[in-house]
């Protein structure tokens, strides 16, 4: 068990985060802290794939090397288009609570539901 | 036709190249959108008709390997027997739409660019042999998604809107952790080698892992049962134009996806062996239809209680997906594959006319669906026979689609899933009928009381002063109705000059100033087409199943 912890102590913290992550989706009222939520929830994946990229002792995978091990590139590359992906995502939502906030005056989500029930 | 091959990649760019124009032409002409949407839509169109008559008469795929490298390190674009007809549809539907909003819909260049963003992203997810490219077309479309969504009239949509990105943008997430979890047991992204590699890996748990995140993930996005939440609202709160364009392509696309990753990454062999694999899946599919229709049926706003409709139709399809992967049978494979087609021409038929009805004639629940029939008789009689196909009244592709999943279920010894869909074809009536019993049974309320949106209807002061017993015999049973004006002509707001207006300020005054209609020849004339398509591919599903036929030995030898 501690040689397990010792070994994959990255992807214990990864998936903590990812844990974290989720947890201010659910629980957090605020809009914003929602959003931030995804964020470290995606972090945390994008993190994951680095951290299985990872070879011991390995080096950059450019040509030509001398004959050592090397790190996996994919990875890193899908991490790339990935990180691409979730900042376009991050601008669309930002853009959709200010238009919430424009037209309800508040992030809060229990206030919106609130301001909502009552129209 | 050696070239065929580059119809897969030129059919993704070209849209989603596009989807630059209309905004960057929009700086100086005003009105570049649809133009540049129809010539980008036809043309794909033809594209994907072309190259379904290439996969079909050739009976295999069309494999297209970017920029020429192996796919063991490269990227494939796949168009086989499951993908096109998918690929059809969605540029169908895609076409459909763009002859709708010629009038009708949102206007803006802005509109277009983010409808031919999502085409292309779709068009991504039905092609592509890359478990990864797949994530990323899935997020193409669902950005393009959000910002429809969000592009409603009134603030709710936007709140629709970030309640789908965060649980879209989570979903996704999902199923980029089952990616990363079968690249880390297998070393590949490619789903031919994962089908290969997935058998053979030394780490079996986190392959059960990986297909226990990639299914949560696709249930999210296929809206099935306690993960629906965020669907009702979206559908509800988009613009009339786009929600055709949503609920029909993006659930469908997303279920396709989800499907291709069961029978070609997983591979049904290796599913079938998998514990509790397909129990879930069927499970989640038969809570969802059952859920789903029972939710459709306390449903007063139209536009919510198909998207409801939605959710058990999707469900109807994973549990397709189970039953295929309980015991390996062809025919739920067909029936769901049928379905899929079917389902996405029903919704994209069934949201047309709501929108047309909704511009044309202000209503919106069920209650101000009375009298259509007589006002409206072409749109309403295709919208019945759209419904009536939902259901599964025989000549109809909803029926073949739902016959086939039954046979399977039955062929699978799965007994419960052929009940629940018996059940759900019940309470599918239930709607439906409540709707049908609307539009040709229920007499046309006054017109002070029959809109909600009042003042536009009150302004008809034409109607009142002509007190004339008309010709509509069968109104007769309703004594207070032969009071009120009742002739067609006269009484519907839309002949006497009144426009529906949605700020729900005064319309315009019967002065006869505004003649034309606001429900274009183009729009009912996208209604009934597909509404004969809608019956027309029931004739053709014997044929849809032999076309399948080169890709269900591929999967099931």
């Amino acid at each position: 068990m501690i040689e397990l912890l010792a070994n994959r102590y990255a992807y214990l913290l990864l998936f903590v985060l990812l844990g974290i992550g989720i947890y201010m989706i659910i629980a957090n009222e605020n809009l914003v802290k929602k959003l931030i939520g995804v964020n470290l929830f995606q972090t945390a994946i994008f993190l994951f794939f680095i951290a299985m990229a990872y070879v011991e002792g390995g080096a950059a995978p450019i040509v030509p090397n001398e004959g050592s091990e090397v790190a996996s590139p994919l990875p890193q590359v899908i991490v790339l288009t990935a990180i691409v992906v979730g900042i376009a995502m991050t601008a669309v939502g930002l853009s959709l609570i200010i238009r919430i906030y424009s037209e309800y005056g508040t992030l809060r989500e229990d206030t919106l539901r609130e301001v909502r029930a009552d129209e | 036709m050696s070239s065929v091959d580059l119809l897969l990649p030129l059919l993704i760019v070209a849209p989603i190249l596009a989807s630059v124009l209309p905004v960057a032409l929009g700086l100086r002409y005003e009105r570049a959108g649809w133009p540049v949407a129809a010539i980008t839509t036809t043309g794909i169109f033809a594209g994907a008709v072309s190259l379904a008559s290439a996969v079909f008469t050739e009976g295999g795929p069309v494999i297209h390997r970017l920029g020429n490298y192996p796919r063991e390190y490269g990227i494939e674009l796949v168009a086989d027997g499951f993908s096109v007809p998918i690929v059809v549809l969605v540029t169908a539907v895609a076409a459909g739409v763009l002859a709708y909003t010629r009038l009708a819909g949102p206007r803006g260049n802005t509109f277009y660019s983010a409808y031919l963003l999502l085409t292309g992203g779709l068009i991504g997810i039905s092609l592509t042999g890359d478990v990864f490219n797949l994530f990323v077309f899935l997020e193409i479309s669902s950005l393009a998604t959000y910002a429809l969504v969000s592009s409603g009239d009134g603030p709710e949509s936007a709140v629709a809107g970030l309640k789908y990105l965060i649980l879209g943008t989570v979903a996704a997430s999902m199923y980029l952790i089952g990616v990363g979890f079968l690249f880390m047991a297998t070393g590949t992204l490619n789903m031919i080698e994962l089908a290969a590699a997935i058998p053979e890996a030394e780490a079996q748990p986190l392959i059960r892992a990986a297909f226990a995140f990639v299914f949560v993930g696709f249930a999210l996005k296929v809206a099935q049962w306690p993960l629906h939440t965020w669907q009702p609202d979206a559908y509800q709160q988009a613009p009339d134009g786009a929600t055709p364009l949503i609920a029909a392509l993006v659930s469908s696309a997303s279920a396709y996806a989800f499907g291709r990753i069961l029978v070609t990454v997983f591979g049904v062999d290796y599913l079938v062996s998998m514990p509790y694999a397909s129990e879930i899946v069927v499970a989640v599919g038969c809570v969802s239809v059952l859920a789903g229709t029972t939710l459709a049926v306390v449903q007063r706003d139209v536009k919510r209680m198909l998207a409801y409709s939605s959710v058990s139709q999707f469900g109807l399809i994973v549990a397709a997906y189970g039953v295929v992967i309980h015991d390996a049978t062809e025919t739920a494979l067909v029936g769901a594959a049928v379905h899929l087609v079917g389902h996405g021409l029903l919704k994209a038929g069934l949201f047309l006319a709501v929108g047309a009805i909704a511009v044309g004639y202000g209503a919106r629940t069920v209650d101000e669906y009375a009298g259509l029939a007589k006002r409206r008789p072409v749109l309403a009689a295709s919208m019945a026979v759209l419904l009536l196909v939902l259901v599964g009244v025989p000549p109809g592709v909803g029926f073949v689609g739902k016959w086939y999943i039954a046979l399977g279920a039955v062929e699978a010894q799965l007994w419960p899933v052929a009940a629940v869909i018996f059940l759900s074809t019940m309470l599918t009536l239930a709607y439906t009928a409540r709707l049908l019993e609307k539009m040709y049974f229920t007499p046309a309320p006054e017109l002070e009381t029959g809109h909600g949106h009042g003042p536009g209807a009150v302004a008809t002061d034409g109607g009142d002063g002509n007190g004339d017993a008309d010709a509509d015999g069968d109104d007769s049973v309703d004594a207070a109705a032969d009071d009120e004006p009742d002739d067609g002509a006269i009484e519907t707001p839309l002949a006497a000059g009144v426009s529906y207006d949605p700020s729900g300020g005064p319309g315009r005054d019967g002065t006869g100033g505004r003649s034309s209609d606001p429900v274009s020849f183009g729009m009912v004339a996208t209604v009934v087409l597909a509404a004969v398509i809608a019956v027309a591919l029931g004739f053709a599903g014997g044929a849809f199943a032999d076309v399948l036929e080169p890709f269900l030995t591929e999967v099931f030898n």
